[in-house]
């Protein structure tokens, strides 16, 4: 019993310091601390950052098909880039978010080059990102499984008691 | 029938990003409302009562069939930039609704633009809040609700005892009578200029 909740004393720590990496690495900004104090049984944290990566690999998607042309109509990377302007603030990915400032400007001056540089630098931003939540998730994931094992042989050995 | 005093205000979220639609239920659910979401203009007048054409549905009291609790919604909160309908847009469809002009309006953006924000203010919006919205923005809307809510109550509260006071019904249907005695004179009258000035009738023209 005591290994595991040494177990998951230290899984909890890992995932604190990773949290506290991304903030001190600019890479998630207060907006984050705001949607942790959100958290439920359910997990909310974990559902928001999967709507958030699926959002984000969509409209990235949809990017990397309206720059492929040779005439690129910039208008129709305003939506997708808004979009994730928007939903990166929402999330507290601010390096994320910031990346999609550049994007968003280059695209303001039709700029293709400076579009796709742009584009670029968000995609590797969003994968660190990804990999990092992938990361969060996974130790929760882990706790959350130990927590549930031992509470199961809790009520099990109370009930044969 | 009596209302509760502890029963949830609730409120209607309109958000075309399922992120940002996920936060502001939740957030709403935290500060104890009940919360309905849609992703665009035209289902929060769908849900609110108005058909397509964004005319009432008969019979309803902002109530529609996919609102099948009854539930009278207490605040609309609403994103500005959504695709087909805006925020703005919706603000002036419920504002030009006789049944739903009374509930209050927030209106959310990304984008602080003082010009937006002014004219969603003077449109009739109670508040527009700037993205991301936090708990704290939340505690602004408990005014907005009451406000209404204390004016239905006054106006219920006068037409239920109009209703319930017998003097004063028949006090009413005196007034009617009289008022009917009144039109037949008048058309009566009227008939009888009419014969004199020979008005000749449309179909005759």
């Amino acid at each position: 019993m005591n290994e595991e909740m040494a177990l998951i004393a230290a899984l909890k720590t890992q995932h604190k310091n990773l949290v506290l990496s991304m903030f001190d690495e600019g890479i998630l900004d207060d907006q984050f601390t705001q949607v942790q104090a959100l958290e439920d049984e359910s997990h909310f944290v974990n559902q928001v950052i999967t709507v958030f990566c699926n959002d984000t690999e969509r409209a990235i998607t949809e990017l990397n098909k309206n720059l492929s042309y040779q005439n690129v109509d910039f208008e129709k990377l305003y939506d997708s880039i808004h979009r994730l302007k928007g939903s990166s603030s929402s999330i507290g990915a601010q390096r994320f978010k910031f990346a999609c400032m550049e994007l968003h400007l280059a695209s303001e001056y039709k700029h293709k080059d400076g579009c796709l540089r742009a584009l670029n630098n968000m995609t590797r931003e969003y994968l660190l990102l990804r990999s990092k939540f992938e990361t969060l998730i996974e130790l929760e994931n882990r706790v959350s499984a130990i927590e549930t094992r031992e509470r199961y042989r809790g009520n099990h050995n109370a009930a044969s008691t | 029938m009596v209302m509760a005093t502890e029963s949830q205000f609730h409120v209607l979220a309109v958000d075309d990003s399922l992120i940002d639609r996920k936060l502001i239920e939740k957030l709403l659910k935290t500060s104890s409302y009940q919360v309905t979401t849609v992703d665009s203009g035209g289902k929060a007048l769908e849900f609110l009562g108005l058909n397509e054409d964004h005319r009432s549905i008969p019979n309803t009291h902002s109530v529609s069939p996919n609102n099948p609790q009854e539930m009278e919604v207490n605040l609309i909160i609403t994103d500005y930039c959504m695709p087909a309908m805006t925020g703005y847009d919706l603000l002036m469809k419920i504002k030009e609704s006789a049944s739903l002009r009374n509930i209050p309006v927030v209106i959310m953006s990304s984008e602080n633009v003082p010009s937006r924000i002014n004219r969603c203010l003077e449109g009739g919006a109670e508040e527009f809040f700037l993205k991301p919205v936090q708990l704290s923005d939340l505690n602004r809307l408990k005014p907005h609700i009451l406000k209404t809510k204390s004016k239905d109550e006054k106006r219920d509260k006068q037409e239920k005892q109009e209703e319930s006071d017998p003097e004063f019904q028949s006090q009413q249907q005196l007034q009617q009578l009289q008022q009917q005695s009144n039109n037949s004179k008048r058309k009566a009258i009227k008939g009888e200029q009419d014969l004199d000035t020979m008005a000749l009738p449309l179909w005759s023209k």
